[in-house]
């Protein structure tokens, strides 16, 4: 309507000469973002000789494209590249999967409840905790050593803590929670690694699932907690009345809302699981190791292995893509909008 | 709140109707008690994941770590991990080595400090404490004091560092420096990039659709490849680029063999993953300020100018806050694009502190690992402090 009102004046629609150096921008970034991508994709299709003879770079005109190196790593070596495929879409799949629902949950809680959780009964847990590395450090096996501090740490937390009257709120959790994203990997991981070690999870699934859900929740969090304070409460208290549940209401009526949130949120921290390297590098083995693993080792003694590294990461890009279709989607329905206000 | 309310009269009912079968009540108690059991898991997860093993690591960070037969002996030192890192043996690896400096560097250290005593300053006027001000009164002033002290210390330090690590002559930065290289570079030019980006496709233009999903391409990529593409990208002989080398006469030689260019590598790699992240931050931003206002404001006579000054800037203001924030964050955690692309050579040239700590984990070093990557934590957290309770709240209160 205003289109058509004001034509020449809507400050959308660009002048001619802005629409030249828009698309020259636009052109260069694109070229930018495309011209590696093109290297990379064009080099899996190189033999060793090709690569090392200096840059070829249109097939069939400079150079024979061969499928060598994809029938090397896709049917010679078929269990070598397939398990940790297999492997990275397990362990990224399941923990983007788990770390929404709990997430979820919680960001849900987030904007719905009034917590007050009281500075007074943390300062007791971090005693306890303290308490257990004593125990442990003292020669007590870890596991009695927990339960006795979680006893001590009920016990006063339903005796002394409940007389103090200072308390935190919501932001504060919150705050709690998102920052956890600051912590660097390597300030966490020797711990993570010694108690995986003694629950025997270290080169296992569940192992590398459970930390990746750990380290991706804040951003589960950060996104999900302004997208459900987003949706008008008055659908869920007119369920209320009905005589429906709160989880009842959580699961018929807010997931199906925030089902657009849900899965850019999702596709998004499936993104980062399944390029996560540090953590990989330190918890896995030969069983459980994932592709970005995979690519590394590719630097062998004899130098990097270029073909090697360019089908690999092509076949590690390849189901992304979809994603970034869908993701562009959501931007454009202007889902993210919520997250990012503050 | 309806909510509250709502689940009081739950409460109600199950005390006046004990004789309701067993699943009902279980029911409305497991109902009662949906505020923990949503929060519970996530909590959870994050004590045991994040919180203990944040603890034990301080633990092990002052401790040295020896593996024996059938297991490991940890025996505490104190600081002994700190003191080797910051004074000992390490301190030219951690803090680099500082050579005679140029005099503009002193003059840049100088205007520095100088900035950081006009803050002070302001603050000191702002606050003014009588000789009978009350006693709390006195203490938190000298608190506020202290504290901005100890920050401009600590970032002249970081500044100094940085300058004369990077333009002293004969200086080494160490792997604080590189890391502090790494963050300004890579966030600057990724931020400015995504927003440049951004607001060019916020235009209503033909083809909008085919450059937001390209744009959003290096994201879906592991660092890792991103380290081994780059390192194809930038190989003077095989590279695609050789020829150009080869015409300015360069071909002997290797970006990578050159500190300055090694680090340039590693800034150009990590711009180029992390650009789609700023920019789709920013276009969703730019997408919520609404079109409504802008024609009004055009309507208005308001110029180009004007619109990005005064509707544009405070709506994204905010959110660019947050993005740089969380994107400074993320890029002192950086690892695997060095760790492909140059190794942390040539040297220790583009060595960064989380790089530092995994070569002295794999050294079975245990407690000096721990000792740096409490280092980062704490330039993180002051650096993430800083920006947040300076930088972000003048900039709002400049702009929004």
């Amino acid at each position: 309507m205003i289109n058509r009102l004001f034509p020449s004046n809507n400050p959308f629609r660009p002048s001619a000469s802005t629409l030249i150096g828009t698309y020259a921008l636009l052109g260069f970034w694109t070229l930018v973002v495309l011209f590696p991508l093109y290297w990379l994709f064009v080099t899996s299709f190189k033999t060793p000789a090709d690569v090392n003879n200096g840059p070829l770079y249109i097939p069939f005109v400079d150079f024979q494209p061969s499928l060598g190196t994809w029938n090397d790593l896709l049917v010679v070596q078929q269990n070598f590249v397939l398990r940790p495929y297999i492997n990275t879409f397990i362990s990224a799949g399941i923990a983007a999967f788990l770390a929404l629902i709990i997430g979820a949950a919680a960001s849900y809680a987030l904007s719905r409840f009034e917590y007050r959780p009281k500075p007074a009964v943390i300062f007791m847990f971090a005693l306890c905790v303290g308490l257990a590395a004593l125990l442990v450090s003292q020669g007590l096996h870890w596991s009695l050593a927990v339960i006795i501090a979680l006893a001590i740490f009920l016990l006063l937390a339903n005796t002394i803590g409940r007389r103090f009257k200072g308390s935190m709120g919501n932001s504060d959790i919150a705050f709690w929670l998102i920052s956890q994203r600051m912590l660097p990997p390597v300030a966490t991981i020797i711990p993570i690694y010694i108690i995986f070690q003694q629950l025997s999870l270290l080169n296992t699934h569940a192992g590398m699932i459970l930390v990746y859900t750990a380290v991706h929740l804040p951003l589960v969090i950060w996104f999900m907690r302004d997208y459900f304070s987003g949706i008008p409460l008055e659908l869920e208290e007119s369920a209320f009345i009905d005589g429906a549940s709160r989880y009842t209401v959580l699961w018929r009526i807010v997931l199906p809302l925030s089902l657009p949130g849900l899965i850019a949120t999702f596709l998004i921290v499936l993104i980062f699981a399944w390029n996560e390297y540090t953590f990989a590098l330190f918890l896995t083995g030969a069983e459980t190791q994932t592709m970005p693993l995979l690519v590394a080792a590719q630097n062998a003694t004899r130098g990097p292995q270029w073909w090697n590294i360019s089908v690999l990461v092509t076949l590690m890009v390849v189901p992304l893509l979809a994603m970034a279709f869908i993701l562009e989607r959501y931007i454009a329905k202007g889902i993210l909008v919520g997250a990012v206000k503050g | 709140m309806a909510t509250a309310s709502e689940t009081a009269t739950r409460k109600n009912i199950d005390n006046s109707a004990p004789e309701r079968p067993i699943a009902e009540r279980f029911g409305s108690w497991l109902d009662a008690a949906s505020p923990t059991v949503l929060l519970m898991p996530t909590v959870l997860v994050v004590l045991l994941l994040s919180i203990f093993p944040l603890i034990a690591s301080l633990y092990s960070a002052l401790a040295r770590f020896q593996l024996q037969q059938g297991g490991f002996a940890i025996s505490f030192v104190g600081f002994a991990n700190f003191n080797k890192l910051l004074f000992g043996s390490e301190a030219r690896k951690t803090l680099g080595r500082v050579g005679e400096l140029p005099a503009w560097s002193w003059i840049v250290i100088g205007l520095f400090v100088v900035l950081m005593l006009y803050f002070l300053y302001q603050h000191i006027n702002r606050n003014r404490v009588g000789a009978f001000s009350s006693v709390g009164k006195t203490i938190s002033f000298g608190m506020g004091v202290f504290w901005r002290v100890l920050t401009g210390i600590i970032a002249t330090f970081l500044v100094f560092l940085l300058v004369g690590g990077l333009y002293s002559d004969r200086g080494i930065p160490g792997t604080i420096a590189v890391t502090l290289v790494f963050v300004i570079g890579s966030v600057a030019l990724q931020y400015t990039i995504g927003l440049i980006l951004a607001l060019l496709l916020t235009q209503d233009i033909p083809g909008k659709r085919f450059f937001r999903i390209i744009f959003l391409l290096p994201m879906m990529i592991t660092p890792v490849g991103i380290g081994f593409l780059f390192r194809m990208l930038t190989n003077t002989t095989v590279g695609p680029l050789g020829p150009v080398w080869q015409a300015a006469g360069l071909a002997q030689f290797s970006m990578l063999e050159d500190g300055s260019g090694a680090r340039l590598a590693i800034i150009i790699g990590d711009v180029w993953q992390w650009v789609p992240f700023s920019f789709i931050i920013l276009l969703a931003a730019l997408e919520g300020v609404s079109r409504e206002t802008i024609e009004a404001a055009r309507v208005d006579g308001a110029s180009r100018w004007q619109l990005f000054r005064f509707i544009i800037v405070p709506e994204i203001v905010p959110v660019s806050t947050t993005v740089i924030l969380i994107r400074m964050i993320e890029t002192f955690k950086i690892i695997d694009v060095p760790n492909a692309l140059t190794g942390g050579g040539p040297g220790t040239a583009t060595e960064s502190l989380t790089l530092h700590a995994f070569n002295n984990w794999r050294a079975i070093d245990y407690g000096l690992s721990a000792a740096i990557s409490y280092i980062l934590l704490f330039i993180v957290t002051y650096v993430a402090m800083v920006f947040v309770n300076i930088v972000r709240r003048r900039v709002l209160e400049a702009f929004a």
